[in-house]
């Protein structure tokens, strides 16, 4: 870039040689060599009119300029600002001012000065509001000077009384970005105007333009940001900024009165127009809730998600938050949610009510009643009440935040959270049932609650079906029915929708094992068993009557008297059952028939320790055979990762773990394999073998690590470098190969020239590492790296031959957590015998249900790969929406998938299989960095191909049967 | 009308010399000539005409706009009708449902016509939301929206710094079609707002419609044949909406039918003006527009025998005749089936008489209908309740309000409640009743820029939340008012400048010499008065800016000063400061 600016500059002297005559007469210019400012010099003296210069500075605010030629080219400007007579180029002069003060690498105090300078003068406001941005800009690339910073607020204090509301604007944004937060500093600096920042911006809250007001407001929340602390007296100030007119400010008053609140949470405030005396917290939690009912909307949904985060606010002020009291003509009439708890109620203790009257009952004192409420009474029924789906969402937010922290609260928002599940927009649905499962710990369902919630399980959307599984899995019911309502409703949905099969099941498993003293009176029923009569046997296949059985056995697993109830075919099943379905029913203890569980149970119980002792064991043993012979070597990493794929198999815990050092042992014990020394010393024609297998080797290593790096969540910098490292044997490996096998130097040139690059980025990248990594390969190269640089192709692979040999084998450490990504296709389910037929030419849609986990960024790296018979693949990008994320570390895909082909005379299959994509580029190498994962995201989305350098598979494949039908004429 | 009333809403508002009309409704309950207004009392002689100067229909409710035709072309009225765009569509289809019943079931004459009603639509002028009106130069309105049903809108009418914010019938709580009233901080002198709730608190609506769809689904469930009488325009829509909706989330395949005709029509519209309704079905209406029902047929007579569940909208909602009865009657006996009331009921009505528990119904020719089926009462209301209204006064902080639409008993409660919430007077007239509100109007006055600018540049800045004083001289002129300086308006008016000066007296008990005296005079009021310049003349007086001091010995005793203080009557401030400064005395320190 530089040397395209270069040319440019060159460009400008050679077309116009006066000018440059000019340039050096001119005594400014006493630069070294030509740079970007003489350029611009020679622009702006070119310009005849304002419209001109003007041109001229757009044309060159689209060039960076180099850091060295900042300065002058601020200057040259500064000049030109004088100068100038027409407002719009100084307008844009300043704001290119900004813009290079932010230049990387630049310090700009040197230009401070003449920067306070420019704004003594200047009548246009625009260019006064532009200048004040720009300094902001100095101030806030010069962190560490307090006494510019203490010159910048003093200037933006004197502008203050502008008459222009941008002027304004930027001086108090200035204040609250630059003003002195420790007291200290402040005190030093006692001489001059700004004393007290806070005084000064609490001024402007009751500036005339509800701009000005919006940015005090925002300059304070700034200085709080930037720690300092806020002074109690603001809080009345702020109070009468929520009556405000403009929507702004009340969105700004809002979020200024919740950060007073957790300040001084405890600090006591009177009540106006009574003796009366509050907490603050109290105080500013009644104030927003008041908000709530806001005229605009976008104060409503500030107003509601901030009151999710009061958390000190007394109880009883909470739960006004959920009471609206009721009338009808003026008699107090029941809510509908007290109508239902007495019904309820009135079913257990008989109290003799009358189900279900909504009569007003007492007369209510007309004087009692208040209207306008003055603290928190119903915010929550009017946020989830709003017309805006956003302000309903973030009372939901709320209402779930509160909720967590407060049992007793949980309690009394459950009605309303229930409510919510018949939102006209799905998202609130949805938001409300994730809620409610994240305080389903606090809560019991009523038997009416449940009947609500279950309702919703006949909702066409999958989504919200699913997300209501997920909450059954974790609710309490508490009583038989509730459980028997569950059941029945889970089974209608079961045949309403067969697809959430898997996932019905795996409710009904959480349900019957929380709740097993209730599911056993309901056992004979739910079996349909007789005490006199045989009945038929069920079918074991119909995935309803599989259901029933899954809460069943669950439920007898904590309730030993529950096999008795069981009739002989209840056991046959089970034992099926125990096989076929093994995540989801547990093993029982039977009478009778201990082979059944006695078998399995032992490997299922967790002995964490043993096995992990096991696995460092096996490691450590596998680490000190530097001493053993090379078969001895062998022999003893063929047993280790023998075992090693064994324990992973046996406990899922550690699986991770275990074939993450097992792929590493595997790729060591290839790379010894392919070195081995009486292979490389026969005769030239032998070559071909040895080759063959030292190619294999290499290439299968490469693959291995691939998969060690980007297959693994968890994996830190420790193990990368390892991989990395083995990476760079295999290439060497690899390099060795080819030089053994190919005839000539030339190709062996650029070979080498890549390796010793690649050796060169490994070291840059693993700097820090380097020194834990004493005698391996990579050592022992990089101290020959002089030697290598300046020698043939041919020693150079002696070199890493030897190097290769002597190196030693490095330790792996292992991290605290190592999980596995494994996908999972759900669905197709690959067992279908019915082709799918579609004209060939034209597409067909194939769904793909799959589950992932622990894979980071699906979104950036999970595609569908599909081979067709002829070998033809497919890779298809699934859309970032069609990933969902239920839980941590799990992912779900539901996607289509767009087949066509030309026409076949038969059905065949084609395969189906997931792929993860990875960039070493991108690795965890490179980017170690710390980097938001916003800006992650966008770099990795938009062109997804690019990001590519191969992909691993990681799921079992699925045969999908389909015939493309030849298109009829 | 409308006043302590529910009812023929029409009410007059005079203001800054403009008579305005708002709404023009008729009563349900007459059928004499008390269904109309009286429009006499508007105008005993003379034209409607010359006397108003617009008139405003705030929604298309008949009770909002049914004596319309009755008053422009059979009273006779040519001026401006403004009502919204849906109102401007549907209205002309209500008058003539309404006029068909009257004068083709009836038998009334004497009655407006179909060619009056198209002849009173021509005069309508349709406004736009938000969209400021000029009716003249002087009256201007603007709409604001009410929700309640689609175009409903609320007016504000302005003349010069006075207005009033009528809100018709409005709803603050959003439902599946509609979204809530909003007003913003108008500040207006009057708000006339409706108080059909007056007295009451609603629950959420959330559990009414749960309950709803709840009891539909059951039934439905059962095998059961649900009805449901409704009128055709308004909650008919909300309750299509809120079960297509669920008949869609629910996948659920029983038909639905909403009788046809006049609802057709209406549904169109609905269609068309998908701005009017609610955030839901503005945001989903370019992949579906929810009023093209999937799973809501047109019904046919010959469907309602038909086995199988099924739910039918029927009009009329009372079920006092029409379809809605007939099939009443057919599925009465059967108790798998329900229907639900959606609204109130007139006593004498079969719904009326259901609704009371009443199981055995006597029909015409003596028949004894027994009711075997469910009958349930919903309540769907589009009004605001007592929250809402005081809601709506906050958001708009009226300087007045006033209560229509409502019975006189609820109003008082609600009246009590405003007046101590707000401290702001509240009235409610009954009707033919006129409340007179005083405001303060603000008259504008034009200012010189000379005078301005030098007026702003004495004093401290500026700061325009404050007011200021200033000096200058109002000039009326040819209706128009101006604040002008005291030189030009001299020269303007052809005066000579007369010359005003005060002049006191103040002794001082001083025994030293006169200019000693003045001296000691002059070194005090410099000391006192640092910001004016005070100067010690040669004659030996003394002046502070134009304040002239001269010190005389007293004629008789020597002792005593005479100190002259004389100034013009711009200086009146300083002056009459410089002479309570010198009445206290000289400070005897001073040698």
């Amino acid at each position: 870039m530089a040397a395209h600016l270069k040319k440019r500059v060159y460009e400008e002297f050679t077309k116009v040689v006066q000018q440059q005559h000019e340039d050096l007469s001119t005594k400014k210019l006493r630069l070294t060599k030509p740079s970007k400012s003489a350029a611009l010099h020679v622009d702006l003296c070119k310009a005849t009119s304002p419209a001109d210069a003007l041109q001229y500075l757009l044309q060159f605010a689209r060039k960076p300029v180099e850091v060295e030629s900042v300065e002058g080219v601020v200057r040259i400007l500064l000049e030109h600002y004088y100068k100038e007579n027409d407002a719009s180029v100084r307008l844009k002069i300043a704001s290119l001012l900004g813009l290079l003060s932010k230049t990387v690498g630049f310090s700009p105090d040197c230009i401070v000065d003449d920067a306070i300078n420019t704004l003594q003068n200047e009548k246009s406001h625009q260019v006064l509001a532009q200048l004040l941005d720009t300094l902001l800009v100095i101030g806030t690339k010069l962190p560490d000077n307090p006494s510019v910073r203490m010159r910048l607020v003093e200037v933006a204090c004197k502008h203050l009384t502008d008459s222009s509301h941008g002027v304004r604007n930027k001086c108090l944004q200035l204040i609250g970005c630059l003003g002195p937060v420790e007291k200290g500093v402040a005190k030093e600096a006692e001489s001059q105007a700004a004393k007290d920042v806070q005084k000064i911006i609490g001024d402007h809250f009751n500036d005339q333009d509800p701009r000005v007001r919006t940015a005090a407001i925002k300059a304070m929340l700034q200085l709080h940001e930037r720690g300092l602390k806020l002074q109690q007296a603001i809080y009345s100030q702020a109070c009468k900024l929520l009556a405000d007119d403009y929507e702004q400010v009340r969105s700004a008053a809002v979020q200024l009165i919740w950060v007073l609140s957790q300040l001084y949470p405890e600090s006591i405030v009177p009540i106006p127009s009574s003796n009366e005396e509050i907490r603050l917290v109290d105080d500013a939690f009644g104030k927003i809730c008041h908000m709530v009912s806001d005229g605009s909307w976008v104060v409503r949904v500030q107003a509601a998600k901030l009151l999710g985060s009061m958390q000190q606010v007394s109880s009883h002020f909470l739960e006004q938050t959920l009471d609206k009291k009721l009338m009808s003509d003026l008699r107090r009439k029941r809510t509908a949610h007290e109508r239902a708890k007495e019904l309820y109620s009135s079913g257990e203790f008989s109290s003799g009510r009358k189900w279900g009257d909504d009569a007003p009952k007492e007369e209510i004192d007309t004087g009692a009643v208040n209207l306008i409420e003055s603290g928190a009474c119903g915010a929550f029924v009017h946020g989830l009440e709003d017309e805006m789906y956003e302000v309903r969402i973030a009372a939901v937010e709320a209402l779930c935040m509160l909720a967590q922290s407060s049992p007793s609260f949980a309690e009394k928002c459950l009605d309303f959270l229930v409510d919510m599940f018949n939102d006209e927009i799905e998202e609130v649905r949805l938001q409300s049932i994730h809620t409610m499962r994240k305080i389903s710990n606090n809560i019991t369902l009523r038997e009416d609650q449940l009947d609500t919630v279950l309702a919703v399980l006949e909702d066409s959307s999958r989504d919200i079906r699913e997300a209501l599984h997920e909450l059954l899995c974790c609710t309490n019911v508490s009583t038989k029915e509730g459980i028997h309502l569950a059941l029945v409703e889970l089974l209608k949905n079961l045949t309403k929708y067969p697809t959430d099969r898997e996932s019905i099941w795996k409710c009904l498993k959480f349900l019957g094992s929380r709740h097993s003293t209730l599911v056993l009176p309901l056992v004979p029923e739910l079996l349909s068993t007789h005490p006199f009569f045989d009945t038929p046997e069920p079918d074991m296949d119909d995935p309803a009557y599989i259901a029933v059985l899954v809460l069943i056995f669950n439920a007898a697993k904590s309730c030993p008297t529950m096999p008795a109830l069981f009739s002989d075919h209840t056991f046959r099943h089970y034992a099926y059952l125990r096989d076929s379905l093994s995540h989801l029913v547990p093993p029982l203890r039977l009478p009778g028939r201990k082979l059944v569980s006695s078998a399995v149970s032992p490997s299922i119980t967790p002995h964490e320790d043993p096995s992990q002792q096991f696995l460092h064991q096996s490691l450590e043993r596998v680490y000190n055979f530097q001493h053993l012979d090379p078969r001895g070597i062998q022999e003893l990493l063929e047993f280790t990762i023998r075992d090693l794929q064994r324990l992973g198999e046996l406990q899922s815990e550690l699986a991770g773990m275990a074939d993450f050092t097992a792929t590493y042992l595997q790729c060591q014990l290839l790379l010894i394999k392919a070195l081995q020394e009486k292979l490389w010393n026969v005769a030239a024609p032998l070559y071909l073998k040895q080759n063959a297998l030292a190619s294999a080797a290499a290439k299968q290593i490469l693959a291995e690590t691939y998969k060690m790096e980007f297959m693994y969540s968890g994996v830190e910098s420790r193990q990368v470098v390892i991989i990395h490292h083995m990476r760079l044997q295999a290439k060497a490996l690899q390099l060795i190969v080819t030089a053994r096998t190919t005839r000539g130097v030339e190709p062996l040139f650029g070979m080498c020239e890549k390796f010793l690059q690649e050796v060169d980025s490994f070291q840059r990248c693993f700097i820090s590492e380097l020194p834990h990594m004493q005698g391996s390969f990579v050592d022992k190269l990089l101290d020959l790296m002089p030697r290598l640089v300046t020698s043939k192709p041919s020693e150079v692979v002696k070199i890493l031959q030897t190097t290769l040999r002597q190196s030693t084998f490095l330790h792996l450490p292992l991290p605290e957590q190592l999980h596995r990504a494994t996908a999972n296709i759900i669905e197709p389910t690959g067992e279908s015998d019915n082709p799918l037929r579609f004209t060939s030419g034209l597409v067909v849609a194939l769904d793909v249900d799959a589950t992932l986990e622990h894979v980071q960024d699906p979104q950036g790296t999970v595609k569908v790969q599909v081979l067709y018979p002829d070998g033809q693949a497919q890779l298809i990008h699934p859309k970032p929406a069609d990933f969902r994320n239920p839980g941590p570390g799990r992912h779900r895909l539901i996607t289509q998938v767009y087949l066509s082909h030309t026409a076949w005379t038969e059905p065949c299959q084609i395969e189906v299989r997931l792929l993860l994509a990875y960039n070493s580029n991108r690795s965890k190498a490179s980017s170690r960095a710390p980097k938001s994962t916003w800006s992650e995201s966008l770099e990795a989305l938009p062109p997804p191909e690019n990001g590519i350098e191969g992909t691993i598979p990681f799921s079992k494949p699925v045969k999908v049967y389909i015939m493309p039908k030849p298109a009829r004429r | 009308g409308a006043g302590q009333d529910v009812g023929r809403s029409c009410i007059l508002v005079s203001i800054a010399g403009k008579n305005v009309m708002l709404d023009c409704g008729m009563h349900m309950g007459y059928n004499d000539d008390r269904r109309f207004p009286d429009f006499s009392y508007i105008t005993q002689n003379g034209r409607l005409t010359d006397f108003l100067d617009c008139v405003i229909i705030s929604h298309f409710h008949l009770d909002h706009c049914g004596a319309l035709p009755y008053f422009s072309e059979m009273v006779g009225y040519d001026g401006p009708i403004y009502m919204t765009h849906p109102t401007k569509a549907i209205c002309p289809i209500l008058l003539e449902d309404y006029r068909k019943i009257t004068v083709d079931k009836k038998g009334e004459t004497n009655f407006f016509t179909s060619q009056m009603i198209k002849d009173c639509m021509k005069k309508v002028v349709a406004v736009h939301l938000h969209q400021t009106v000029q009716v003249d130069e002087e009256l201007e309105i603007k709409a604001y929206y009410a929700g309640h049903v689609l175009g409903a809108a609320m007016f504000q009418i302005k003349v010069g710094c006075e207005s009033v914010v009528y809100t018709g019938d409005y709803n603050m709580t959003p439902d599946r079609h509609l979204g809530a009233a909003w007003l913003d901080k108008c500040r207006p002198d009057l708000l006339i707002t409706e108080s059909t709730y007056a007295t009451t608190i609603r629950d959420s609506k959330r559990c009414r419609e749960r309950d709803f769809l709840k009891k539909v689904h059951e039934t439905v469930e059962r095998g059961g044949k649900v009805l449901i009488p409704v009128f055709a325009l308004g909650r008919a829509q909300e309750l299509c909406i809120l079960l297509e909706t669920f008949w869609e989330r629910m996948n659920l395949k029983a038909p639905i039918y909403f009788s046809t005709g006049l609802t057709e029509k209406a549904n169109h519209y609905y269609k068309l003006f998908i701005t009017w309704t609610n955030q839901k079905i503005r945001k989903t209406f370019v992949q579906r527009n929810m009023f093209e029902f999937k799973h809501i047929k047109a019904f046919d007579r010959a469907f309602a025998d038909n086995p199988g569940p099924m739910v039918v909208f029927a009009t009329p909602g009372m079920l006092h005749a029409g379809q809605s009865l007939q099939i009443f009657r057919k599925w009465a006996g059967n108790e798998k089936n329900m229907v639900i009331m959606p609204g109130y009921c007139v006593q004498g009505t079969v719904g009326h008489k259901i609704l009371s528990g009443q199981r055995k119904l006597e029909m015409e020719g003596r028949q004894i209908l027994e009711v075997k089926m469910q009958v349930e009462y919903m309540s769907f209301s589009a009004h605001a309740d007592a929250k809402g209204i005081m809601q709506l006064i906050r958001q708009a902080e009226p300087r007045n309000v006033l209560l229509v639409h409502g019975e006189a008993k609820k109003m008082e409660f609600l009246k009590q409640k405003i007046e101590q919430e707000f401290h702001v007077s509240c009235f409610m007239p009954a009707n033919g009743e006129t409340t007179t509100i005083l405001t303060n109007p603000c008259i504008p006055v034009d200012i010189s820029l000379g005078l301005l600018k030098r007026e702003t540049a004495i004093g401290a800045a500026p700061d325009a939340k404050r007011p200021r004083l200033m000096h200058g001289t109002l000039l009326m002129k040819d209706n128009s008012f101006r604040l002008v300086s005291p030189e030009q308006a001299l020269k303007e008016l052809g005066l000579a400048e007369h010359q005003l000066r005060f002049t006191c007296r103040v002794h001082i008990q001083d025994p030293r010499k006169e200019h000693e005296t003045v001296l000691r005079v002059y070194n005090h009021l410099k000391g006192v008065l640092k910001d004016y310049s005070v100067q010690h003349l040669p004659d030996g007086s003394i002046t502070v800016e134009s304040i002239l001091i001269q010190a005389t010995a007293h004629s008789e005793d020597q002792g005593t000063k005479v100190l002259l203080v004389s100034w013009t009557y711009q200086d009146e401030e300083l002056g009459s400061y410089l002479t309570s400064l010198l009445k206290k005395g000289l400070p005897q320190s001073t040698p």
